[in-house]
């Protein structure tokens, strides 16, 4: 076992509302090791961004902590880039000056070489000088994902980072994704809704549930990439996960 | 001129409009506002001749007919003496000189105080109630004041030339900073953005678009506060033009200037709408797909 990267501890969180508190995220414990890649998923509303906001240091819990690399998360640190589903990539700016966005304090050369390899990288060579406004919405999130990894984070966030896309381009994506996790050998934590997508992405997968939001478990899927689509554990895992989200396998 | 060639012509235009929105663009963008322009200008005719009289000698003998209120023809002849001695133009250059001046001003202490009000929330809460107590006061009502503060002269058309322009750029830029979505503060907090920095290459270039349209409403309005403006606080323009001529009993001038002042607020807002088209500002005005 690898050493352990994030580390979730008893973490809570209520959201104050007009009449009432809303229990978010209750006893929340997860520890995710390096260079894993690790599926949030569940219904809407059960926390799962929540818990991804909070790892990323942008919500604090109301009890609770999160380490990574034994240091408390006390706010956004360029080290763990969340990738957003609405991107967050800004159309003022073109790809080139998107992807720069991290690499401020490098000297021009440095920036032009890394932003240049991190392009390629994406599969967005040729489009540098785009901007977000003439790209497809598949381009646009490989311009998000570009400019997370230009900083050589220890961590990518991703929040339902593909959920705008049509799902041709999201198979794509996700062996993109795959390619350059294995490539750049980061811990990558993913939250999703889709049960597919879990499976064909996660070492691990977190099964939330909602109301009050909690990990309900945890399942491995035992299987190297490329993973082949029905095959008997792919097949088994999926059972197990309609199980677990209480939806019937069979429509 | 028959009396019946411009009905002959309306109908002509409706011809026009027929034909014109099936063919191919651009074609129609040029061929249905020219053919909406034809009636608007024949309506006008009509209505004028309509309205007018005819002036008889003491013995009864019919001299010429007396227009109320000048058909398009007579107002293009009377626009001619103002035209060739060069009032027109002296009086529009003055106009234009005001309204950029004062929305300069504007435009100047509205964008900052805006971003400021905008983006410290204690700044906002302390200035928003006086910027909306001041805002729906016409600018006009400031017309007594400006003259009593800056006499008959230019500087009291730009005074309310700024007021009129200001509360909308300092309230646009206000409102934009607002509302600048979270996910682009998170990621660019996220890559370590903070201070000046984070004003620069978020903040601002986020509401840039909402800034401009902003001074675009700001500049429509301006242009047609300066003609009141200037019936009252000056003795030039395009306003003083109207009233002048009116005194004077030149109804031709009166709609010559009116034709003035439309034609130079089309250009106005035209190149205001050129800044839209700005690479790093385009995204604000095109649907995203």
């Amino acid at each position: 076992m690898k050493a352990e990267k994030v580390v979730v501890r008893g973490v809570e969180k209520r959201f104050e509302r007009k009449q009432d508190e809303l229990l978010a995220l209750s006893a929340v414990d997860l520890s995710v090791a390096e260079g894993e890649f690790v599926c949030l998923l569940g219904p809407s509303g059960c926390g799962k961004s929540t818990l991804l906001n909070i790892i990323g240091g942008f919500e604090t819990p109301t009890a609770g902590t999160v380490t990574i690399d034994g240091q408390a998360v006390t706010g956004p640190d360029p080290r763990r880039v969340f990738v957003f589903q609405e991107y967050g990539i800004f159309p003022w700016a073109s790809v080139w000056d998107n992807v720069a966005l991290g690499l401020r304090k490098l000297s021009k050369d440095e920036q032009a070489r890394i932003i240049q390899r991190t392009i390629d990288l994406v599969g967005l060579k040729g489009f540098e000088k785009s901007f977000p406004s003439e790209l497809s919405g598949g381009m646009r999130q490989r311009v998000a994902v570009a400019r997370a990894l230009a900083v050589k984070p220890d961590i990518v966030l991703m929040d339902e980072p593909l959920g705008a896309l049509d799902s041709l381009t999201r198979m794509q994506m996700r062996s993109e994704i795959l390619r350059i996790w294995r490539e750049e050998k980061m811990t990558i934590l993913f939250v999703t809704h889709d049960i597919d997508e879990a499976l064909q992405l996660a070492d691990r997968i977190v099964v939330m549930s909602p109301r009050p939001g909690r990990i309900a478990e945890i399942v491995e899927v035992r299987q190297e990439h490329p993973r082949v689509i029905g095959s008997p554990e792919y097949v088994r895992v999926k059972h197990r996960l309609y199980e677990l989200l209480g939806v019937s396998h069979s429509v | 001129m028959t009396p019946f060639a411009p009905y002959l012509i309306i109908a002509l235009a409706l011809v026009l409009i027929v034909v014109g929105k099936r063919l191919k663009d651009p074609a129609p963008v040029i061929v249905l506002p020219l053919a909406t322009f034809i009636i608007f200008f024949c309506v006008w005719h009509i209505a004028a001749v309509a309205k007018s009289y005819p002036l008889n000698d003491a013995q009864g003998n019919f001299v010429r007919m007396v227009e109320v209120f000048p058909t398009p023809w007579s107002t293009l002849q009377g626009m001619l003496v103002p035209v060739k001695d060069g009032m027109l133009l002296r009086y529009a250059v003055a106009s234009v000189y005001r309204v950029a001046v004062g929305f300069g001003i504007a435009a100047a202490i509205g964008i900052p105080l805006g971003l400021l009000a905008g983006w410290y929330l204690r700044t906002g809460q302390a200035l928003n109630p006086l910027f909306q107590f001041l805002r729906p006061i016409s600018p006009i009502a400031w017309i007594p004041i400006a003259v009593l503060w800056f006499g008959v002269k230019d500087e009291a058309a730009i005074f309310l030339i700024a007021i009129s322009s200001f509360f909308p750029i300092v309230v646009g830029t206000m409102t934009a900073v607002r509302t600048i979505p979270l996910v682009y503060v998170r990621s660019a907090q996220n890559f370590g953005l903070e201070g000046y920095e984070l004003f620069r290459r978020v903040v601002l270039p986020a509401c840039l678009p909402q800034i401009i349209t902003s001074l675009r409403l700001a500049l429509g309005i301006a242009w047609m506060v300066i003609v009141a403006a200037e019936m009252i606080a000056v003795d030039s323009g395009l306003g003083y033009l109207i009233m002048d001529a009116r005194n004077a009993n030149y109804y031709d001038r009166v709609v010559g200037a009116m034709i003035t002042i439309g034609l130079i607020g089309i250009a106005l807002d035209w190149s205001m709408r050129r800044l839209e088209r700005i690479d790093e500002v385009r995204w604000g005005f095109t649907k995203q797909s």
